[in-house]
């Protein structure tokens, strides 16, 4: 690098950071949504909730952490210097972002399947409670699977950067920026879990 | 501008990773028992514990600068208080 460059790290992770507190104020509308709600129907809650398979949430939260703790270690990995044990790990955190969609994908069908989705005849049956607990479970897990896609599409763009050797062990703020944000998704998870999969049991 | 980078050990995120299986493993016990209300509140609360541990650690929350913890609070403060006067208004309407 020829000449002075001009790099604030510090000022990256904290931009950082500010975009990830208005994605926890996105999220925490939701989650809002859910307690207002649950508030007003604990009963169709709990039936509704029951529909949900535990099996399902309970393996997307082990893939999840899973997939926190290879990106982390990668980030040590690149400033080690080790960039292929980096870059693998980085690979399988991308296997456990498939895996988690490919969970998802199997047990919104499997929802489908019965009739349960946004608007269906067979919610419009069920009592209010209940449909609206689906409606909310279909939109908050369906922008939180965005998110997934999302901080995939970022790691596998970091990886390149990393293979062309833009991002290093000198300059690795882009990977750190780009875990923070897949620990967010892994966050946000942290809290669908128990209060979808789990509360209501 | 460069900096010193806080390289934390591989052996600090194999912990905090365990540590957050155990914890994954206690709200699903926990949630076998009916507590009635409270069940929510215990949720909550080892959410709340593992998210702790996700950024202390996984997000390098530790070794920032003062400056960044201070902002989180201040996003969670807004947070609350988004929820707080929301219930205000579902509660005692």
């Amino acid at each position: 690098m020829t000449g002075h460059e001009h790099r604030d790290d510090t000022g990256a992770r904290f931009g950082m950071w500010l975009f990830l507190f208005t994605e926890v104020l996105l999220f925490g509308g939701l989650f809002i949504l859910y307690a207002v709600y649950l508030h007003r129907y604990p009963r169709e809650f709990v039936t509704a909730g029951a529909e949900l398979n535990v099996w399902f949430g309970g393996g997307n939260t082990l893939v999840l952490l899973t997939s926190s703790l290879c990106v982390a270690i990668s980030i040590t990995a690149l400033q080690r210097g080790s960039t292929v044990l980096c870059l693998r790990l980085l690979g399988v955190t991308l296997a456990c972002a498939a895996l988690f969609m490919v969970n998802k994908g199997f047990e919104w069908s499997a929802k489908i399947g019965h009739g349960i989705y946004p608007g269906s005849p067979h919610l419009l049956d069920l009592p209010p409670g209940e449909a609206v607990f689906f409606n909310i479970y279909y939109v908050t897990t369906g922008l939180h699977g965005l998110h997934v896609i999302i901080g995939a599409a970022v790691l596998t763009w970091t990886m390149v950067l990393i293979k062309k050797g833009r991002v290093n062990a000198q300059r690795w703020v882009m990977l750190e920026n780009a875990g923070l944000y897949w620990h967010l998704v892994d966050l946000i998870w942290i809290f669908i879990f128990p209060l979808y999969y789990l509360i209501l049991h | 501008m460069t900096e010193h980078a806080h390289i934390v050990p591989y052996r600090t995120f194999f912990i905090v990773w365990a540590a957050l299986l155990l914890l994954t493993a206690l709200t699903v016990v926990v949630a076998q028992f009916n507590l009635g209300a409270l069940n929510v509140w215990v949720a909550l609360l080892i959410a709340t514990v593992k998210s702790g541990l996700v950024i202390a650690f996984f997000m390098h929350m530790k070794y920032e600068s003062r400056l960044f913890l201070l902002s989180l609070f201040a996003a969670l403060a807004i947070l609350a208080i988004f929820i707080g006067f929301t219930f205000l208004d579902v509660l005692y309407r």
